[in-house]
């Protein structure tokens, strides 16, 4: 096969910071802003990468196009008043944020849920992630050409947002679980109608396994390339998939379970090769366990009882001085609301802790030297990162 | 977590805890201890994943609190450790040697509540604010209200309501 050895003669030097010595006016050298809109990116962040030939020499990530000051934000409105602007952190998979709030606003506040809620919430991230995943195996393959897996992930997602919208009312932010409980029950006839969404979706995973996994261009894209070595996973931060797909079993759900998970069945999936075949590989086994968890969901829930407890008045509502720290497992990695409450009737602090956070910056940027622009792509939307929870 | 905080008790000084949940604490720590103490928990207790670095404005008392959360995965147990640090001087020290997506958080903590970190990383380049001028928009004496009144301009024929009151009409129309 063709192998290509970069020339390392043509680099530059390395400073006495240990920073390459870049000198634009010597030719050797182009800078090229890799978004913020480029059909590669995740969405709005750029990478500005150096380049040599076609090979990177160095990238650093730029975050502040969608900064909206929530958690400052927060800080003004009441703990009620909150909860509808928590689910816009995080655009493609909101409903962690509107779990991770209520869960800390329910612990501070010594609020009870009732065991019906619990199944409904955790039957919604899992609707979320399934979501999720939909869009990161659509942007995979079309990050390396395949454009039309991600119009049939698309068709496929837009089938559970009809779910979203008959369970919650709405397709993309839901603000469905609120503190207490959440806001309704399931409705008549839905298992029947979200089996047949599963069974749509079985059906085009089954195409894509063929599509994707068996194409040689993939392959030979994906194989090898974007490695992260496992032993950097503790320092750079790194949970979830990018995880599982370098052979650390670790996932929130089974290892810390919140919610119903300790009552479902399942093996979290895990690959070895920790590179962009992997992290694809262990998503795509992922999203057919999420398909799983919903049956197991609808098959074990009970119905029909109580999903909200009664509030104290949400107007006067105070909540006593204290820290707590909420986490679950987001089609990303870990993801967790950090909150501080002071006695009065606005939280102190909220803070956000997302998966991208670290993935798209430290992460990503460490691992850019040295790869083509053609990867680049690939490699950002293999670590699936969503810009909005970096900025917040 | 207990045995935990009492082992280190005797050779660190560790101020108030809180046991929020069997698997959450929240311990003071004392800015001349907390690298050795970080150190400590990450090679020899477990504590190797670095969850998030963050601030919370204690501005009645003139104190930023730091917070230094970590995780132990084998045990499942987080620790929180809490620093005070002076708010009129608000300085803390870079832990990025420890754990590298630190530089990150650092970098943010300095533009959002204007705590410096001397050493971090590209720890003065802009994070998210670009060309921002006024105070560290996070800390609590930075009025969003004012901010927004003072920087853009109504658009005529548009109604606002406070929130508050509006919320109250509608759950108790009857007053």
């Amino acid at each position: 096969m063709f192998s290509f050895q970069p020339d390392r003669s043509q680099y530059p030097d390395v400073g006495p910071d240990g920073k390459f010595e870049i000198d634009l006016e010597t030719g050797k050298f182009l800078k090229l802003w890799h978004g913020p809109n480029h059909p590669g990116i995740t969405g709005n962040m750029s990478v500005e990468l150096t380049v040599n030939g076609d090979e990177v020499v160095e990238g650093y990530t730029h975050v502040g196009y969608l900064h909206r000051g929530f958690e400052k934000l927060m800080e003004r409105r009441t703990f009620i008043q909150v909860f509808p602007i928590v689910c816009r952190v995080c655009v493609p998979e909101p409903d962690f944020n509107e779990y991770c709030y209520a869960a800390a606003v329910e612990e501070l506040a010594g609020i009870e849920v009732p065991e019906e809620a619990n199944w409904i919430r955790t039957l919604i991230l899992e609707m979320g992630r399934f979501n999720s995943y939909m869009m990161a195996m659509g942007g995979i393959a079309g990050a390396l050409g395949n454009g039309v897996i991600g119009q049939w992930m698309t068709y496929v997602r837009d089938l559970m947002l009809d779910r979203f919208e008959e369970l919650t009312g709405a397709r993309i932010y839901h603000m469905f679980i609120l503190p207490g409980g959440v806001r309704a029950g399931l409705p008549e006839g839905f298992e029947a109608r979200m089996e047949e969404v599963l069974q749509t979706a079985e059906r085009y995973l089954d195409d894509v396994e063929k599509v994707l996994f068996t194409n040689a261009v993939f392959k030979k894209r994906t194989k090898g390339v974007g490695y992260i070595d496992p032993k950097l996973f503790e320092s750079y931060g790194v949970t979830g998939p990018n995880a599982r797909a370098g052979g650390v079993a670790k996932d929130v759900r089974k290892d810390s379970p919140y919610l119903v998970y300790d009552q479902l069945s399942f093996e979290v999936p895990v690959e070895q090769d920790s590179d962009i075949w992997a992290r694809s590989i262990v998503r795509y086994r992922d999203l057919r366990l999420t398909i799983d968890l919903i049956r197991q969901i609808l098959a074990k829930m009970p119905k029909g009882g109580e999903v909200m407890t009664s509030l104290p008045n949400v107007l006067h509502w105070k909540i006593p001085r204290g820290e707590t720290y909420i986490k679950g497992e987001s089609s990303r990695g870990e993801y967790g609301y950090y909150l501080v409450t002071d006695g009065s009737g606005y939280p102190r602090r909220v803070n956000v802790r997302g998966p991208s956070y670290t993935h798209a910056m430290a992460l990503l940027e460490h691992l850019i030297p040295g790869t083509n622009i053609a990867d680049v792509a690939a490699l950002m939307v293999s670590l699936h990162t969503y810009p909005p929870e970096i900025e917040r | 977590m207990r045995d935990l905080i009492e082992k280190l008790t005797p050779r660190y000084t560790l101020g108030n805890a809180t046991y929020q949940r069997a698997d959450l604490t929240f311990v003071d720590v004392t800015r001349d201890e907390l690298r050795a103490l970080l150190l400590e928990l990450r090679d020899k207790e477990g504590f190797t994943h670095l969850v998030l670095l963050t601030a919370v404005d204690w501005i009645e008392e003139g104190k930023f609190q730091l917070t230094y959360m970590i995780n132990n995965r084998e045990a499942d147990q987080t620790l929180g450790l809490r620093l005070y640090i002076d708010r009129n001087d608000a300085e803390g020290d870079t832990i990025h040697d420890i754990w590298p997506t630190a530089a990150t958080y650092q970098r943010e903590l300095r533009e959002m509540f204007g705590i410096a970190f001397p050493g971090s990383p590209r720890v003065d380049e802009e994070f998210i604010l670009e060309g921002w001028t006024d105070m560290p928009p996070y800390r609590r004496d930075f009025d969003t209200l004012a901010y927004s009144q003072q920087t853009y301009v109504e658009r005529e024929g548009r109604e606002t309501h406070d929130p508050r009151a509006t919320m109250k009409h509608k759950m108790y129309p009857e007053g």
